[in-house]
């Protein structure tokens, strides 16, 4: 056993970078980072927005809506329903949008694989 | 009908000492068992680390469940609800929303990239030796804050179990809890501990559960009435507002958002948590095991706040404060309250059984990190075998464990949620820009890397040393001396933004290119699972 974080036999030869030009990998990293991006932005923002009322808007997070249950506890809650929300969704588009896409190019790696010019070479062969 | 007894009688506790350690030793006894029986199967290094890789996506999620409610989460949580009200209720959400930094950012790239600890990762497309010294240093930092947190936890709970609040008792306590850990991971390694964790962590909810059920049965399901019955014992509507405890004055409220940005940027760089991600076969299962988490997770804050506010009512903030334990007894007095000895022997089994658990998941990240990023690494230059590799990591567990039992010692007392908030802030701070710039930024060079994981975290612990949590305030751990130059008690807001400034300005300042061919090797493979570690057959 190694010591290396990274060095599998199978994939030795492969040379990553033209992996990395194919219209296939720009494609999913594209669905890949149009998805965490904007919704980690949108978390954080919302999660900031709820630390800051909490902290100089106690007025109105103190105001009572039900009973004892104010705006503050509510807003609280939300927290949690648009964490679970946040999951399911994220889990669901990479079931239906990443997913398949990366195990096109990962058996495409692992069965052929691209030489040091670019050219697809079969597993094989090599 | 339930019968509720009026007040809690803390003295009366001590009668039920037997009881509680006859249900604790149960525990111990099962857990050893399992233990025992899941070590047969420890051959390799990644079996030691990272049981195999042969966990289910939801077994790991149970455990990374396990992992992450610790003594903070339980004691910690419920203990400042119960004491500061609604402030309280800010960790329990800070420390959920966090896991979507670690499902959308961080778990499968992880699993994808890595091995074993978090600086394989790290050093993946950088210079190998800088910035794996780094990253363990910065992972021996974290666990080591985190650790002093459960051993102060422990301390606490046993005081008040047993009555002991004299020095040379909590410390024996906590050596006797330190030497049962330190067992569970020499036998175990990383399959024997999750499945203490994954055991634990059932355990945990479940108790959790029923005490949040009987809380609300009091109450008649009504969750208005039972607010209105902590503001009634509390004599002080303001419970339910927040700013009770953070809202005293301006540097306070800066506290408050440093704290809020500590907990949600934490999580996703804590090495233990990280290091949950390698028991798994695929990526695929690091995403199922991170939802897994997120719902065991977010479902056991939601009692927290009910068991707070239930513990303020029923037992109130003056008798909690002036148990042995402090802020940190609210939930088994609670327990204690409810169901008599009997309740609050399975929930101090429980919460001790946590303890235990929390800091053998602990320990085994400080070991396998010492062992494979320091000793393979760097000392060994790669040329040590596996077996030598997992010897040392056996030696590091015994040193990490004597450490932490003399840490624990003199973090005695303090709220455990805030101590895990600190280890938070450092691990955001030292571990974090480093994780997302080399996960998502091409142009990062190992100079950027060392930058920000060096000056995050010396910035982090710096401004503990000279907050009032070490010195100047009546809560201190030094309490007779005043050196607190920094006014906020939890550094994040400052040492965070640095690390990713100090990360940014490193790289552009560097003339050396890092290896193009490294970052896509990199980028691909996080992307698409290529190459990655696969499981272990046996």
């Amino acid at each position: 056993m190694g010591n290396d974080a990274h060095t599998p036999d199978a994939t030795a030869s492969v040379d990553f970078e033209q992996v990395q030009k194919t219209e296939q990998f720009q494609e999913l990293r594209k669905r890949h980072r149009s998805f965490v991006f904007p919704m980690a932005v949108a978390f954080l923002l919302w999660y900031f927005a709820y630390v800051l009322l909490a902290d100089y808007a106690v007025d109105f997070m103190s105001t009572k809506v039900w009973g004892n249950i104010n705006v503050g506890l509510i807003l609280g809650l939300l927290q949690f329903v648009s964490t679970f929300a946040i999951t399911g969704w994220y889990v669901s588009y990479s079931n239906r949008r990443l997913d398949p896409i990366a195990a096109d190019i990962r058996n495409e790696i692992e069965g052929h694989e691209f030489d040091k010019d670019g050219n697809r070479v079969s597993g094989a062969n090599k | 009908m339930i019968t509720v007894p009026l007040a809690v009688d803390v003295a009366a506790l001590k009668d039920t000492t037997l009881l509680n350690m006859g249900i604790f030793g149960l525990f111990v006894a099962v857990t050893m068992v399992i233990v025992f029986r899941a070590s047969k199967n420890n051959k390799t290094a990644a079996d030691y680390y990272a049981a195999g890789r042969s966990f289910t996506g939801s077994q790991n999620g149970t455990a990374i469940a396990g992992d992450y409610l610790s003594a903070a989460s339980f004691l910690g949580i419920t203990g400042a609800i119960a004491i500061n009200g609604y402030d309280g209720f800010m960790y329990s959400i800070g420390f959920l929303v966090a896991w979507l930094v670690a499902l959308l950012l961080v778990a499968e790239l992880l699993r994808n990239t890595g091995k074993f600890t978090m600086a394989d990762v790290l050093s993946f497309r950088l210079k190998q030796r800088p910035v794996r010294i780094a990253a363990a240093i910065s992972t021996l930092a974290v666990c080591f804050f985190y650790l002093l947190a459960q051993m102060a936890g422990a301390g606490s709970l046993i005081s008040l179990l047993l009555g002991i609040s004299d020095w040379g008792g909590q410390a024996l306590v906590i050596i006797v809890v330190g030497a049962l850990m330190i067992m569970y991971v020499l036998i175990g390694g990383m399959k024997g501990t999750t499945w203490v964790q994954i055991i634990k962590a059932i355990l945990l909810i479940a108790g959790a559960a029923v005490m949040t059920l009987w809380v609300l049965a009091i109450y008649g399901f009504n969750l208005s009435t039972l607010l209105g019955a902590a503001v009634e014992t509390a004599n002080n509507p303001a419970v339910l507002n927040p700013g009770l405890q953070y809202g005293k004055t301006n540097t306070s409220k800066l506290d408050f958002m440093s704290l809020g940005l500590a907990l949600v940027l934490g999580t996703a760089a804590l090495p233990h948590v990280l290091m949950r991600f390698y028991t798994v076969p695929t990526a695929k299962e690091a995403r199922k095991s991170v939802v897994w988490s997120i719902w065991l997770i977010g479902l056991f804050y939601l009692f927290t706040l009910v068991l707070g506010y239930g513990a303020a009512a029923l037992v109130g903030a003056e008798t909690i404060k002036s148990a042995p334990g402090g802020v940190n007894s609210a939930a088994p007095l609670l327990a204690f309250h409810l169901g008599g000895p009997l309740l609050l022997g399975f929930i101090s089994a429980v919460a001790f059984a946590t303890i235990l658990a929390v800091v053998a998941g602990l320990t085994i990240t400080a070991a396998a990190s010492f062992a494979h990023d320091i000793y393979a690494s760097v000392i060994a230059k790669g040329k040590a075998d596996a077996a030598t590799e997992v010897k040392v990591a056996r030696r590091t567990v015994v040193v990490i464990g004597v450490l932490a039992i003399l840490g624990g010692i003199f973090a005695n007392g303090q709220n455990v949620a805030f101590l895990v908030a600190l280890a938070f802030a450092v691990a955001a701070s030292a571990n974090l820009p480093t994780i997302i710039y080399s996960l998502f930024w091409r142009r990062f060079t190992t100079r950027g890397a060392v930058w920000s994981m060096y000056g995050g975290l010396g910035s982090a612990i710096i401004l503990i040393i000279f907050s009032p949590v070490v010195s100047g305030a009546a809560t201190s751990m030094v309490k007779d001396a005043n050196f607190a130059i920094f006014p906020l008690s939890n550094p994040g807001i400052v040492s965070i933004p640095l690390a990713f400034i100090l990360g940014w300005l490193g790289t552009i300042l560097d003339r050396n290119k890092e290896d193009s061919a490294k970052q896509a090797e990199m980028e691909v493979r996080s992307l698409t699972g290529v190459g990655a570690e696969k499981a272990t057959n046996h």
